[in-house]
């Protein structure tokens, strides 16, 4: 396929091994084989990028979803989705989730003990602006034990899927909060290997965004895999 | 900011997130011949994935993507657009209902079989793997210049066979035996 402009790779040490021992989880669903290189075709190339009012309407605000505003700690979480060189990207689907202030989320298979808040669902989605801004109201969420190792707690974190231009751009990722004590002793945090693009997963507090009287703001970027400059002229 | 965010994993707590009963567009008359496919998501000691989430991009009938990037005439405004998004149920069982996909443009001056790219996401997994989907009953797969490029031997894990008219199963096997081929595009 001539013309199509091919997606760089990822650098090494950016996204996390399947292959990680210290998250339990991994040990029997990561494929043993390495994955067959094959060149980026138009199926690549291309992916969803429209239809995302199939999502139904757009969520924002998660502390005003039911009758009465949810309990804990109202934060408003703002940034850009961005390529890999800084560039905007406009009308993209940004979903988030996550656990109430206790730590618990509202999953069937959640056995934490923590009281669900009947008025926080924990789900949201919103669309990039032509900045590639989003911007959500949420509650900030508790930490919560698990049991992939003795005394095991994961840090307070939102999670983020996103998908950009193509089928390689679709990111899932967690954001995490500055100055967790918790984040050291996190392996699925630490999977990554290198400390630069850990980095880049834990916001920053930002009074910019902060609301007097109202919410603490935190400022949270994130980057889609980036494009090469000039076409692919022959078979990878 | 430079350089991209890392891959996270979708976790075991995903359902209520993303999985709506809109997000499916329906297939609509004249988007080509209705399929199923299904199958499980196994890990390494053949226990099924019940947590596990299946996305898939496809081509319409005539092998267009509804994307800026397929320059040829863009299926107008049929509601299907070509993704779906799939949970496993307790068993490790999905099930997708699209249509089959025309062949579409590979590299230079090549046809690629009728398939779906898919990606695979699960708690355990702390990166999405990502593979493709063909179809048993196309003769296409035996020119297809993705499927040249994988040992002859493991073909078969990337096809679906044909249980049925319009029916079709795709096991996905992360590990161990008979592990499913993942790509690295």
């Amino acid at each position: 396929m001539t013309g199509l402009r091919p997606y760089r790779p990822i650098p090494t040490g950016t996204h996390p091994p399947n292959d990680f021992a210290a998250y339990g989880s991994t040990r029997l669903r990561h494929p043993k084989e390495p994955p067959v290189a094959i060149p980026q075709t138009l199926s690549e190339i291309t992916g969803p990028v429209t239809g995302f009012e199939r999502f139904g309407p757009l969520e924002v605000d998660l502390t005003a979803q039911h009758a009465s505003p949810a309990q804990g700690e109202r934060i408003v979480v703002e940034g850009r989705v961005l390529d890999e060189d800084g560039r905007p990207i406009a009308g993209t689907l940004v979903e988030l989730w996550q656990a109430n202030a206790a730590g618990r989320y509202r999953h069937d298979a959640d056995q934490h003990d923590a009281p669900l808040d009947p008025n926080f669902s924990g789900a949201g989605r919103a669309v990039t602006d032509a900045e590639g801004r989003y911007r959500f109201v949420t509650i900030k969420p508790g930490a919560y034990p698990w049991r992939n190792h003795a005394n095991a707690w994961r840090p307070a974190h939102l999670h983020f899927s996103l998908f950009g231009p193509s089928f390689l751009t679709r990111l899932v990722t967690q954001m995490y909060f500055p100055g967790d004590p918790l984040l050291p002793h996190d392996p699925i945090f630490n999977s990554t290997a290198d400390p630069a693009a850990r980095a880049r997963m834990v916001s920053s507090f930002d009074f910019a965004l902060t609301k007097p009287e109202w919410a603490l703001g935190y400022r949270f970027d994130m980057a889609v895999r980036g494009r090469s400059a000039t076409p692919m002229d022959a078979e990878v | 900011m430079s350089g991209a965010t890392p891959f996270q994993t979708v976790g075991p707590f995903f359902r209520f997130g993303l999985i709506f009963d809109g997000c499916n567009l329906p297939v609509g008359a004249g988007d080509g011949a209705r399929i199923a496919i299904e199958g499980t998501v196994r890990d390494g000691d053949g226990a099924p994935v019940p947590d596990a989430l299946l996305e898939t991009w496809q081509a319409d009938a005539a092998g267009r993507y509804r994307h800026p990037e397929d320059g040829r005439a863009a299926p107008s405004d049929r509601p299907f657009d070509g993704f779906r998004r799939a949970a496993t149920d307790p068993e490790g069982r999905f099930r997708l209902e699209t249509v089959k996909p025309g062949p579409v443009p590979g590299p230079p001056n090549r046809l690629q079989a009728p398939h779906l790219v898919v990606g695979v996401f699960a708690r355990g997994l702390l990166t999405r793997l990502v593979t493709r989907i063909y179809f048993e009953d196309e003769a296409a797969n035996d020119q297809d210049p993705v499927l040249e490029l994988v040992p002859t031997g493991r073909v078969p894990t990337l096809v679906a066979k044909r249980i049925a008219e319009g029916r079709y199963r795709f096991d996905i096997v992360l590990q161990g035996k008979d592990e499913t081929v993942f790509l690295a595009p």
